[in-house]
């Protein structure tokens, strides 16, 4: 029962002149924020004016600007028709609940509302519903509501509630536009002068405007020539002097032979024209547009409304222009703004062009405000980072993450224990993800995560804390375990963890275990945690530890013995860290003894006997007892190491 | 009165035509009257005393159609010049919104002319209207007479024009300077109405 859109009629191929300016601003503002500028809108005219195409157009724009939307056109017979077809059917509330739940409801022709009581009151409660429910109405009449015969008071009132625009007869101007669009649609070609001396006769509509082309194409066609302005006018009866005359030499474009009796007035009329059309309608017409389409938008237009308030406004258009680049700034600074400091940016010197300096000022605060985020650390470059089958899951998830950041693995958690290189891949990530253009990547421990917090609430400057890592594009966090019991740092870091989520901002963190393992975690962020990927590192295998190690005696210049790194690769480690401390320790030995690296001697540090100082540095082997300088209670390594030599033999026996 | 309408489209415009006695306003009108196509204009009012000198004041409403989508209408008046007319031509004054100055280009009519224009400020004044404000036009009729008795218009710019108004020279008799007054003065009205009907 509804009428589909006719894709015809749309916005496009609508033209758009002096007479029907405002209406077609408004549809369009209707059909951008429909429910929220004008509503209900109501646009009448009189026959073959554009309504229906204009009522079309908003719903084709609607349509396009928001696809979900639910959008009906009906003429209101069709309306009427539906509606009588549904009590008939018992089916009353169903037909109304139907209509409430429409986004954009366009209804044609409500002229016909007249004597018709019973749909009046219908249409009533359903503009009032739509209303509520911020639903947008349109209606369409041959005039304005309070002409309508014999309709309600209470919806005359309703419907010039929102806006009433009518839209007037086409000036010659725009008559000549339109047949020119027309006649190129229906791929017709007139003599120069054909088209204006059609646009000249008067005709108050542009059905009749479109029958007039339509004889001239058709005569075109039939005989087979191109028509000529005088042929034109014959063929339509226009020109001729006397009735037409008069009327003819209103248009003075419409050329030399429409001029009435009485050239005197011809011109002043011309003037008069030309005046009016400067004066009242062009500069006008494009200041109203623009402060309506700017006061739509929530921004003061008041350097607008005063040009309406001079005489002779000069350079209009580069007082538009120059208002709407202020306004563009505005809203860059106003996004600027609201991703550092959400507060700041609701401020009304964003909405005020009259205030740009201000809104500049604000801005520039606010970027002070907000220094960067720590960065991640220049020493852990990913090419450094040694690849084996121990961490290739987690480095797999890492390039998936740097070749999308932010869609694929959001967050990406590492897991694994101490040493094992978390912090080198969580610190390269960050390198590779700061590459990015206007990349913030915060990056860092959650200690001092933790203690930025604290220090911001001691100097009550939490909000810019806050605002300097929402504005990160990503949030890369080490040790996350290190947040249990810290309520407060697990509040915020909540609340971030979302906000950059629904951003697509990256989020990356690593852990000792899992997170539903970590204890004091609160399980909103223990369940965010997992949600994303947990990529475990496990204990470094012989590739890794291979890897390492070339790289680190690759840094000490040192050929590098093969049987050493064979070796030292097929020792047990626990972690990188601890490959690393052994390989120090074989290191600081040769150092000591002036001679090469070689593998008896790494046998001899690591198996033999070896300084106290750099075995403590391998903290892989501790117990879990700490080490105190101080003495006390030692490790039980420790305690073995003070009779080395006894323990050497025993271990070398053993095996 | 709101003389630009954007709701019902239209757009009205009150020019009086005001002058001392015998200036030529009414010989305005009528030629204006003349050069109008029948389908314009409305019946030319004219309420005349026997020697035709006007009693109450002329009117002429002319339709200039449709002009950029507004239905454009003006309303010529004349008041009467003579002395003791001033409460009718204060009437007639009343939400005018343009003013044609029609003053007798004779040398002997200077004071006339003066105490016309003087009579014109007070009355608008009366009106709540500063003359400062108001679109005006002055016109030096009677151009056409000799030489000797006539100050040129750079003369009665001087004597008069001491704003710097638009001022025409003219002879109404024959419609020279009628239509050019008609323009200008149509020009500052409409320039006028178009700024000060602002939404």
């Amino acid at each position: 029962m509804t009428s589909a859109l006719n894709p015809k009629y749309s916005f496009d191929t609508f033209v758009v002149g002096a007479a029907n300016r405002l209406a077609v601003t408004a549809g369009r503002t209707v059909a951008e924020n429909p429910g929220a500028a004008y509503n209900p809108l109501f646009i009448y005219s009189g026959s073959g004016l554009g309504k229906t195409h204009l009522l079309m157009a908003v719903g084709h724009a609607a349509k396009k600007a928001a696809p979900a939307l639910n959008i009906e056109y009906l003429t209101l017979d069709e309306y009427v028709e539906a509606f009588h077809a549904a009590i008939a059917a018992g089916q009353g509330d169903a037909f109304r609940r139907r209509f409430q739940n429409v986004d954009v409801l366009l209804v044609d022709d409500v002229q016909f509302l007249t004597n018709r009581k019973e749909m009046q009151s219908e249409l009533l409660r359903l503009t009032e519903a739509l209303q509520v429910g911020g639903h947008q109405i349109v209606l369409t009449s041959d005039r304005p509501p309070p002409e309508i015969a014999d309709l309600d008071e209470r919806l005359i009132s309703r419907l010039s509630g929102g806006l009433v625009v009518d839209i007037g007869a086409p000036d010659y101007e725009t008559r000549v536009a339109i047949l020119r669009r027309k006649a190129e649609e229906r791929g017709a070609k007139f003599e120069p002068g054909v088209l204006e001396t059609v646009a000249g006769a008067e005709s108050g509509n542009v059905r009749e405007l479109m029958g007039a082309l339509n004889r001239l194409v058709a005569f075109q066609a039939v005989n087979d020539r191109s028509i000529n302005a005088e042929t034109a006018k014959q063929l339509l009866g226009i020109g001729s002097e006397g009735a037409d005359g008069g009327k003819a030499a209103a248009r003075q474009g419409a050329g030399p032979g429409a001029r009435g009796p009485g050239d005197e007035f011809g011109d002043f009329l011309a003037d008069v024209t030309v005046t009016v059309g400067k004066a009242v309608e062009a500069w006008r017409a494009r200041v109203g547009e623009a402060v309506l389409r700017w006061e739509g938008e929530g921004y003061r237009t008041r350097r607008l409304e005063a040009l309406l308030e001079r005489d002779t406004p000069s350079a209009v258009d580069e007082v538009i222009a120059s208002f709407t680049q202020d306004v563009e700034r505005l809203k860059e600074l106003e996004a600027e703004v609201a991703e550092l400091d959400p507060q700041a940016a609701g401020q009304s010197v964003f909405r005020d062009p009259e205030r740009l300096g201000e809104a500049e000022e604000v801005a520039t605060k606010v970027r002070d405000g907000a220094a960067p985020p720590p960065g991640p650390s220049a020493a852990f470059p990913l090419a450094a980072y040694a690849v084996g089958p121990s961490n290739e899951v987690a480095v797999g998830a890492a390039r998936a993450v740097l070749k999308q950041p932010g869609k694929k693995y959001n967050p990406l958690v590492l897991v694994g224990k101490s040493g094992l290189g978390k912090t080198h891949l969580l610190n390269a990530i960050g390198l590779e993800l700061a590459r990015g253009k206007r990349a913030v990547v915060a990056c860092l421990s959650t200690q001092a995560f933790v203690d930025e917090l604290i220090a911001a609430i001691d100097g009550d400057r939490v909000d810019w804390w806050r605002a300097r890592y929402r504005r990160a594009t990503a949030l890369l966090l080490d040790d996350i375990h290190l947040i249990a019991g810290k309520e407060r740092t697990q509040e915020e870091l909540f609340n971030l963890f979302n906000l950059l989520q629904d951003k697509e901002r990256q989020l990356v963190f690593t852990a000792p275990a899992p997170p539903h393992a970590l204890p004091g975690l609160e399980e909103r962020i223990a369940s965010r945690l997992a949600g994303g990927l947990v990529a475990e590192i496990t204990e470094p295998d012989r590739e890794v530890k291979r890897a390492v190690l070339e790289r680190l005696l690759g840094q000490q210049n040192a050929s590098p013995d093969p049987a050493l790194v064979d070796y030292l690769a097929d020792r047990p480690a626990e972690s990188v860290r601890g490959l690393v401390g052994e390989l120090q320790r074989v290191v600081g030995a040769a150092a000591a003894q002036d001679g090469p690296l070689t593998a008896g001697l790494a046998r001899e540090v690591l198996e033999g006997q070896a300084p106290r100082d750099s075995r403590r540095s391998a903290g892989f082997r501790t117990s879990g007892i700490v080490v105190s300088s101080l003495g006390g209670i030692k490790s039980r390594e420790k305690i073995v190491w003070d009779w080395s030599d006894v323990a050497d033999r025993v271990i070398e026996e053993f095996r | 009165m709101s003389l630009v309408n954007f709701t019902t489209r239209e757009i009205t415009c009150k020019i009086v035509y005001y002058g001392p006695g015998r200036s030529g306003k009414t010989t305005n009108l009528h030629y204006i009257y003349g050069r109008v196509p029948d389908s314009r204009r409305g019946r030319l009012v004219s309420l005349a005393t026997q020697t035709d000198r006007t009693l109450f004041f002329d009117f002429l409403p002319i339709d200039l159609g449709q002009i950029s989508g507004f239905s454009t209408r003006f309303q010529l008046y004349t008041v009467p010049g003579q002395v003791y007319y001033n409460a009718t031509r204060r009437l007639v004054l009343q939400g005018a919104d343009g003013v044609v100055f029609v003053g007798d280009s004779q040398a002997r009519q200077l004071d006339e002319n003066l105490e016309s224009l003087q009579n014109l400020q007070s009355n608008l004044l009366e009106h709540g209207v500063d003359i400062r404000t108001i679109p005006l036009v002055l016109q030096y009729n009677k151009q056409d007479l000799p030489r000797e008795l006539i100050l040129s218009a750079a003369d009665l710019d001087d004597a008069l024009n001491f704003r710097g108004v638009p001022s025409v020279s003219a002879d109404a008799l024959h419609g020279k300077g009628v239509f050019e007054t008609l323009k200008g003065i149509s020009e500052l009205v409409l320039k006028k109405l178009a700024a000060g009907t602002a939404a």
